[in-house]
């Protein structure tokens, strides 16, 4: 992780951060106690989407270890209060008269290791476990039983062995193609347009969505990705057009928005460790949306791709719904970071090869 | 499209060809259609009675080249030569590809009203094309630049909201339909503020940076711009676009754009997808790489 937080993100991220300390959402029993909840209806009759949406949380993917699926109030209890500490912390004033980080980077990982990042003013990646159905959930995916992402197969594992070499043949510095994704501005970290559409674990963790009698579109706020899902009977794309985000249809099972998706891209799954949760051309996921109260989406998907994983895999995902205006991530248009990044590791080359002649 | 167009599609329907030579045919004529806001009966609408913009759309012409009035020339970027001036280095392996097509221009009453001082900054960027054009390092496109590309774009209109996908570059504006207030920070596709005038749908876009452009001849704007623009539908197929554009310290008065928009009427018409960031990593970082590729 680098630093490529344009102005705008910088602002936005404050202002999320502050609104969600200032705000915590309502919870979905305060809100059926105050008052009975309709069903919103667009003018086809469907459940009304439309809104912004943020599935930010603290529930990671997959299950850790030995962990049961529903958490215990004491286990929410020391999660939420960890992240708490954790956000507490960091907020802390700087020391204006502190040392430089020391050369190399003071040894720990992350965005704010190394030599200093962000603290955590500036990350929005939640402070709160996942609640689905009233449940609070120790990791999104669910099926297996196990919560974790089926082993590879056999195939999967070779591909992966080859794509792992034909990283090896370069230092990770040496070429812009070498970079993660995100910080090449080209998507967000891991999965988070999808899909599956899951949350990134760092922040704009924000959707917009409009629907009108024939498409859903669903934005994703980083890197301002745009799914367009056309209802009705699907008419695939060619073989060989795989879009960014696949090929989506969609259609109504009562209230319930079922999207379908394939084509994904070959690359989005081949080359990039970043990219979550790779797949085969074989690809197929399969999202549910149903909205359940006014500040909640149920989103469950299905991930079926038998020359990858050895079972179908799902999750189940609280989208809550996000009060605020989403600001434009123009990230590529001030990506000094992969500019430094490449720049930096060149310095580097140099001064070693400096070296390297005073030393003869 | 709403149920209500798909209905009346058939009614007017026409071959790709059809409406490539009516756009020859009436292109010229655009400025002479209603922009009144007066109704118009045959257009298909939403439930509330709007006129149904869903759909993807595209301006046909040369406006992304120039919007003024323009002779074809050689190329974007030229360089002196013994007797006249030829395409610049970079960009003479295009040949005629890279050669600029003439265009009648968009912007009414001709030419723009520019402030001495910013026609000459429009000068310097024309000279300076290849290193300034934000179009070239896949930046977002800016308003109204963004609508007459040779890129179509899609609207998603609903009761609640009015959302235009482009296909360059992944852009999008989500123009709100209840007054967000002030713009919270600059950015390159604006604040977009819509509100409906009768049958023509108006959109106030503020809050710009001064980074975006107006064509590929290096019009420019700074962060004082307002775009005023006017969506009017005058048949199922096409929209008269018009764009008031206001920026006292680039321009000496208001001025105007119009164009007509027309309707992808291919049936199963799709939105691509142009995200090309990827594509100016050599051009942006290639003289990065640890072992260049560039001679």
């Amino acid at each position: 992780m680098t630093f490529l937080i344009p102005r705008l993100i910088l602002l936005l991220c404050c202002g999320l951060l502050l609104l969600g300390l200032a705000f915590p959402v309502v919870s979905q029993t305060q809100v059926r106690e105050t008052k009975p909840w309709v069903m919103p209806r667009t003018s086809n009759g469907h459940p009304d989407l439309q809104g912004n949406w943020t599935n930010a949380t603290i529930t990671p993917i997959q299950r850790p270890r030995g962990r049961d699926r529903v958490l215990t109030p004491d286990q929410v209890a020391g999660i939420e209060g960890r992240r708490q500490n954790l956000i507490d912390a960091s907020g802390q004033p700087s020391d204006p008269d502190r040392e430089a980080p020391p050369v190399g980077g003071d040894g720990s990982t992350g965005a704010a290791g190394g030599v200093g990042g962000y603290n955590y003013f500036y990350i929005d990646a939640g402070d709160r476990v996942a609640i689905f159905n009233g449940e609070p959930r120790s990791s999104l995916v669910v099926a297996p039983e196990d919560g974790r992402i089926p082993p590879l197969t056999g195939a999967a594992r070779e591909a992966r062995r080859e794509a792992s070499a034909l990283r090896r043949v370069f230092g990770q510095y040496d070429n812009p193609e070498n970079r993660p994704l995100g910080e090449r501005c080209i998507k967000s970290f891991g999965s988070n347009a999808g899909p599956p559409m899951l949350p990134n674990y760092f922040y704009n963790n924000n959707y917009t969505i409009v629907q009108t009698a024939d498409h859903i579109m669903i934005m994703t706020e980083m890197v301002h990705d745009v799914r367009i899902i056309r209802l009705g009977e699907p008419k695939p794309l060619a073989e060989n057009i795989r879009p960014w985000m696949g090929d989506s249809w969609g259609w109504w099972e009562g209230d319930t928005l079922v999207v379908e998706t394939t084509n994904l891209p070959l690359r989005q799954v081949n080359g990039h460790r970043y990219v979550y949760p790779g797949g085969s051309e074989d690809m197929k996921v399969t999202e549910r949306f149903t909205r359940v109260d006014e500040q909640t989406i149920n989103y469950e998907f299905t991930v079926d791709d038998p020359t990858t994983y050895t079972s179908a895999w799902s999750g189940e995902v609280p989208f809550k719904a996000l009060d605020e205006l989403v600001y434009e991530y123009a990230c590529h248009e001030a990506n000094y970071s992969l500019f430094n990044v490449l720049s930096g590791a060149r310095a580097e080359e140099r001064e070693a090869a400096k070296k390297k002649e005073e030393g003869r | 499209m709403s149920s209500d167009f798909k209905l009346s599609r058939g009614k007017f329907s026409r071959s790709v060809l059809g409406t490539l030579l009516s756009v020859a045919l009436v292109s010229g004529a655009g400025c002479a259609q209603r922009t009144d806001g007066a109704q118009h009966t045959d257009i298909p609408r939403t439930a509330s009675g709007k006129p149904d913009m869903n759909g993807i759309w595209q301006a046909l012409g040369n406006a992304h080249w120039d919007i003024e009035p323009h002779l074809a020339r050689a190329a974007l970027a030229m360089q002196p030569g013994p007797v006249v001036p030829v395409p610049a280095e970079e960009v003479l392996a295009f040949g005629a590809v890279g050669a600029v097509p003439s265009g009648q221009g968009v912007v009414v009453g001709g030419l723009i009203p520019y402030l001495p001082e910013a026609l000459a900054k429009r000068q310097e960027n024309k000279e300076n094309w290849l290193h300034s054009d934000p179009e070239i390092k896949c930046y977002l496109p800016g308003v109204p630049r963004a609508n007459y590309m040779q890129f179509p774009f899609q609207i998603f209109q609903s009761e609640s909201k009015f959302f235009i996908a482009y296909e360059y570059a992944g852009a999008y504006r989500d123009i709100y339909l209840e007054d967000p207030g002030p713009p919270q920070v600059d950015s390159w596709m604006g604040q977009s503020f819509g509100q409906w005038e009768g049958d023509t749908f108006v959109v106030e876009v503020t809050g710009f940076n001064d980074q975006t452009w107006f064509d590929r001849a290096g019009n420019h704007h700074s962060a004082a711009l307002k775009v005023t623009e006017r969506y009017n539908m005058t048949s199922p197929d096409h929209l008269i676009y018009e764009a008031t554009i206001e920026d006292s310290e680039t321009f000496s008065r208001p001025w105007v754009i119009r164009m007509p928009l027309y309707r992808n009427i291919n049936v199963d018409s799709r939105l691509g997808q142009f995200k090309c960031v990827e594509f100016v990593e050599e051009l942006i970082y290639g003289h990065l790489r640890k072992h260049l590729i560039r001679k």
